[in-house]
């Protein structure tokens, strides 16, 4: 992959699994897929077909049987998680409990937080990016939900990595608040043009940012393409049954 | 639904009341006994006095330091490699020592380190002209470690799996080495624990007895509890035995407030194996290290085990097992130690409910002196003497029944009160993580009383019931102490037997009843072990 | 809390039935006799002389056993005039002096001619049924030239190490200590200080000091005269020996006396007799391993005649100990602890 140039060193990669086999417990998981740099791809599916270990395969928590992964055209089959151009938010626990809001962050920049004056200025620019200047000092336990999640952010643009997954990060905040991160993300996205791998369980989140969406079921994609199309009205049978009833809200 | 919970302050107060009245009793009634006699024992504070406690106050502090500084590196290592051969062997011998009595610890580790041990033979072996020396300081420290390096480290591990795995995830994605993972992840949850781990050792320490002695290498090596022993036993002074008990009492109670047990009593118990995920892939060299460490502490704590069984083994175990006494003996240790499991498991059960309780109640609020007790007062019963236990509610008895009568119910209470400390630590963070998980949801459905016992809080209780009922007997099983007290040809357990067949020329025999001992041990922690996880699966089963 | 009662009582009570513990049955023509617990052991003398007494006076005997002769004298204080022992046995003479001081005990009675004790024993309150000797007991696979006096034993090779027992809690320790005053006298700090370098360590009971030096810890442990025999009659070895001291040997003999309770028990002064009787000296030598105090019904096994004979008996009397005992233990301590 050519190394671009400018402010945004980490412009989006490209995401491509390659036959990639993989045993969770009885169920044999095989996973074809291709994600353009730097777009925006939306992960759906029934809970426990696989939405989360496809994450885990991608971020290097798991390791995949068979098959190649490549990230930016590198092949990181076999890389450890910190070898990878991939920073993952979790829907819990992003945040150590007992270090404060900028030395969550800082952590992205420097895993031993021994940061310098160029660290810590990125640090409080994330912070401000995601809308939390003047609460640098503050402990998790005194954040709200969606604020923890935005220092979980804020690290990952510290990290500066060409891909971002996020694993239903946003599951717990209410409809308005997660509307407002999922804004949030997009509008970083715009400006940093990483690639953006998430899971979700509400399909209407793909529709709020520019997304291709990857339908899962059984440890396999069934479904892909643009989510307008695919959560439009000539939407394959497939999905029918999944969206259920919500069918009339989209 | 109120009136339920307000049962809990209650059971409590009866769990600590019932504790006090064991220790308290027994030393009022002593107090009284001496009031009635020579009474210049009260005030015998001689010289004597202060430089055996400050033996026994230097001896526990160094093995407490010892056993934890040893511990957290050991624990760390088992902790990072969840998938080491061997594993959860190990982490099931390492629940053994505590039940071993001290004299078959003794001569396992003299097996090992002695003049005439497995060391002193390397050397030979080697054409070196040493003979190691252990007795003195060096082996008091070794047997304490013995006895508290592999507790520590269950306790620290405990602590250890209770860190989210998310963290790890993070933590490898974020590609911290070892040394920001320990900062930055391990320490703070080992730090917020070991306060209350040394606190336990210590207690555990400074009423060593046969160890010090044996080891010690003469009188200079002498703790309280052998005064406490002397003046009780062999010079019949009442109030000295007294007053010796309550130094020792204060002298806990200073080092668990130095401790600062009484500040933030925030510990994780024990579980038997939950080996947490770890994402991180360690560089050769940690490894190695983690590898040379977790075989130190099976080479350590494994040894003299195995000088245990080796000597065992060249017992006629054929003929001991035929014998109908050994039987008679085996059977009553199982009945006595299952009696007081099952009763220090209640004991602690109301503690532990009662604590969660105020803790909740209170909110904000720093915790009330009854809190604190609920929390500490528990573990100070494991300082007076059972000595001074059994003798004073001899003579507060033998007014109203036939004290002989009341061995089995001294033997049983003593040792479940023994226990408390450690199936309290078992059973508190479960207890508070279920409650705090179930109490909202069950307030709301009404689901109260039995019915919140038998749906909600059996299933989250059921595994850490069974390790703790699993340890309590184990410990009581190794107990000698109490029963040797009241004397009476009919309760024989297999530790008292084992010490009848050494006191009697019969030192093969004893090596056997040591082995059988400890396999029962061990079958112990196995059967609690697979009942644990069998539970853990039905359980994640329903949920998923 | 009812269930929590219930359930405590309920624990109980299913542990003490399933002991078989039930109050005992008052029976006609019942001796109480307290003891110490080897005594009573399967292999001890007690059951023997259970049967043996039982048959001669048609009546029951029940043994009531504490850890040792010292717990023994402990129990009839706590228990007082109301004891229920009828007979107590196991006393040594260390403790006779402080027991008959109790005001417990009531004089014997009988006729005790047929007792022989080294040196003779004259007591109108307790009866002797055993005596032994303390000794050095040595390894001979270990050493080839072991002390022949105390004064070698204090003087010798500091790096041929012996394993003594703590006269803070032991008898055979008290009994060193005792055997190193009569020798000594006023020396016998002194002797200590000397000593204290041969002394691997000081055990609280005889089981861990022997344990340590059947584990070939040390080649020396205090012990008793008899103690070999037990090695050639149990397990046919005679590597282990009794070193004879010059100086002589301290002498432990054992006692029983009836309480004032039991005095009004025809029975306790039969059963005191019957201890002198070979019936009950039968099951001394090799139940008890010490020497029977009177005549028993066959030769004692040959084992016994290889033993040390000790050239001059020592014992100082239970009143001097009694008065003593502190003094010289601090004196110990003092010596043993620089």
């Amino acid at each position: 992959m050519a190394k671009p140039s400018g402010p945004h060193a980490s412009d989006g990669a490209s995401i491509r699994l390659d036959a990639v086999g993989f045993d969770f417990g009885d169920m044999a998981m095989h996973f074809d897929l291709a994600i353009a740099p730097s777009s925006i791809a939306a992960i759906i599916g029934p809970s426990g077909s696989g939405k989360s270990t496809l994450l885990n395969l991608i971020a290097g928590f798991e390791t995949a049987k068979s098959g190649r992964i490549l990230i930016g055209g590198q092949d990181v089959t076999h890389a450890p998680p910190a070898r990878r151009p991939v920073s993952m938010v979790f829907q819990d626990n992003n945040l150590f409990a007992h270090l404060d809001v900028a030395a969550n962050v800082g952590l992205g920049r420097k895993p031993d937080l021994k940061l310098n004056n160029a660290d810590r200025t990125a640090v409080s620019e994330a912070i401000r990016k995601v809308g939390l200047a003047g609460k640098e000092v503050r402990k998790p336990e005194a954040l709200s939900g969606g604020e923890r999640q935005r220092v979980a952010i804020a690290r990952a643009l510290v990290r500066n990595r060409p891909v971002l997954l996020l694993d239903e990060a946003f599951a717990s905040l209410g409809p308005a608040l997660r509307h407002e991160m999922l804004d949030l993300v997009g509008n970083l996205q715009e400006d940093t043009r990483m690639t953006i791998v998430m899971v979700t369980h509400h399909p209407e989140d793909a529709l709020r940012l520019p997304s291709t969406l990857f339908y899962l079921e059984h440890g396999k994609i069934v479904a892909s393409g643009p989510a307008k199309e695919l959560l439009s009205d000539k939407r394959p049978s497939l999905l029918r049954k999944y969206l259920g009833v919500k069918d009339s809200d989209l | 639904m109120t009136a339920d919970r307000s049962l809990k302050p209650l059971a409590g107060a009866s769990a600590l009341a019932l504790l006090a009245i064991l220790a308290g009793g027994a030393l009022l009634s002593l107090a009284i006994e001496a009031m009635g006699g020579r009474t210049e024992g009260f005030a015998t504070f001689d010289s004597y006095l202060w430089r055996i406690a400050r033996f026994t106050l230097v001896q526990a502090l160094l093995s407490m330091l010892l056993s934890v500084a040893l511990a957290v590196p050991l624990a760390r290592a088992l902790h990072a490699h969840p998938a080491f051969p061997g594993r959860a062997m190990i982490l099931r011998l390492f629940a053994l020592p505590l039940a071993l009595p001290a004299l078959v610890a003794v001569l396992g580790i003299t097996s090992i380190y002695g003049r005439n041990g497995l060391l002193a033979a390397t050397f030979r072996a080697l054409g070196l002209d040493a003979i190691p020396d252990i007795y003195g300081l060096t082996g008091i420290l070794i047997a304490h470690v013995f006895f508290n390096l592999p507790l520590a480290t269950r306790l620290i591990l405990s602590g250890l799996d209770s860190i989210p795995e998310d963290y790890w995830k993070l933590a490898s994605q974020l590609g911290m080495n070892g040394w920001a993972r320990f900062r930055l992840i391990e320490w703070p949850v080992i730090g917020r624990n070991l306060s209350g781990i040394a606190g336990l050792i210590f207690m555990l320490c400074i009423t060593s007895f046969t160890i010090v002695l044996t080891l010690g290498g003469g009188p200079r090596a002498t703790t309280l509890e052998v005064a406490i022993y002397q003046a009780l036993h062999f010079d019949f002074d009442i109030a000295r035995a007294v007053s010796l008990t309550l130094l020792q009492l204060c002298l806990t109670i200073a080092v668990l407030a130095v401790l600062g047990l009484s500040g933030r009593p925030a510990e994780e118990g024990f579980s038997l194996h939950t080996a947490t995920r770890r994402f991180d892939r360690p560089p050769l060299g940690a490894k190695l290290l983690d590898g040379g460490l977790i075989l130190f502490g099976l080479v350590f704590v494994g040894l003299p085990i195995a000088g245990t069984v080796v000597s065992g083994l060249a017992a006629d175990l054929l003929r001991l097992l035929s014998e109908r006494p050994v039987w008679q003996a085996i059977l009553t240790s199982l009945i006595l130690g299952a009696s007081a499991a099952a009763l220090s498991l209640i004991i602690s059960l109301a503690l532990v409910m009662a604590r969660e309780y105020l803790a909740n109640e209170r909110r904000d609020a720093p915790p009330t002196l009854f809190e604190r007790a609920l929390d500490l007062g528990a573990s100070l019963i494991m300082v007076v003497p059972p000595i001074v236990i059994g003798a004073g509610w001899f003579i507060l008895s033998r007014h109203f029944v036939d004290p002989f009568s009341l061995a089995p119910i001294m033997v049983v209470s003593v040792n479940a009160a023994m226990a408390i400390p450690f199936a309290f630590r078992i059973l508190r963070p479960s207890w508070d993580t279920a409650a705090s998980r179930h109490n909202r949801l069950c307030a709301q459905l009404g689901i109260a009383g039995w019915n919140r016992l038998r749906l909600i809080d059996w299933p989250a209780l059921a595994r850490p019931l069974g390790v703790a009922f699993a340890f309590a007997m184990a410990l009581s099983l190794g107990d000698l102490g109490t029963i040797a007290l009241f004397g009476n040809n009919s309760i024989q357990t297999l530790p008292f037997l084992l010490l009848q067949r050494m006191g009697s020329y019969r030192t093969e025999d004893a090596a056997g009843l040591a082995l059988i001992l400890g396999f029962l041990c061990l079958l112990l922690m196995i059967i609690a072990d697979r009942g644990a996880s069998r539970l853990a699966r039905t359980e994640s089963g329903n949920n998923g | 809390m009812r269930p929590f009662n219930t359930l405590v009582k309920s624990a109980i009570l299913a542990g003490a039935l399933a002991l078989g513990l039930t109050a005992p049955a008052k029976a006609e023509g019942k001796l109480t006799v307290y003891t110490y617990e080897s005594f009573t052991a399967e292999w001890g003398p007690g059951p023997k002389v259970k049967e043996a007494f039982e048959k001669q006076c048609g009546c029951t005997v029940e043994f009531v056993a504490v850890t040792d002769g010292v717990a023994l004298l402990n129990r009839l204080k706590l228990e007082g005039p109301s004891t229920k022992a009828d007979v107590v046995l196991g006393l040594d003479t260390n403790l006779t002096y402080e027991a008959s001081e109790t005001g417990l005990f009531a004089p014997h009675g009988i006729d005790t001619s047929a007792i022989s004790i080294p040196g003779g024993y004259q007591d109108d309150t307790f009866v002797p049924f055993d005596y032994g000797y303390f000794a050095v007991i040595y390894d001979t696979e270990k050493l080839k030239n072991p002390p022949g006096s105390l004064k070698e034993l204090v003087e010798g090779d500091p790096k041929q190490k012996i394993v003594i027992e703590d006269p803070r809690t032991s008898t055979p320790g008290l009994g060193l200590l005792l055997w190193v005053k009569s020798v000594y006298g006023d020396k016998a700090g002194e002797a200590w200080d000397k000593l204290k370098d041969r002394v691997l360590t000081v055990t609280p009971g005889w089981s861990e000091a022997y344990g340590l030096f059947t584990k070939g810890e040390a080649p020396l442990v205090l012990s008793y005269t008899t103690s070999p025999a037990y090695h050639i009659v149990a397990e046919k070895t005679d590597r282990y020996k009794a070193a004879p001291f010059e100086e002589g040997h301290y002498l432990q003999v054992e006692v029983a006396g009836q309480t004032a309770n039991g005095a009004k028990n025809p029975l306790s002064a039969q059963f005191l007799t019957f201890m002198t009787s070979p019936a009950f000296q039968d099951a001394i030598p090799e139940n008890n391993w010490m020497f029977p105090a009177a005549k028993t019904s066959t030769a004692l096994n040959p084992a016994f005649e290889t033993l040390v004979k000790p050239a001059k008996t020592l014992i100082l009397s239970p009143e001097e100990v009694s008065k003593n005992r502190k003094a010289w233990i601090d004196e110990w301590l003092s010596a043993m602890s620089l």
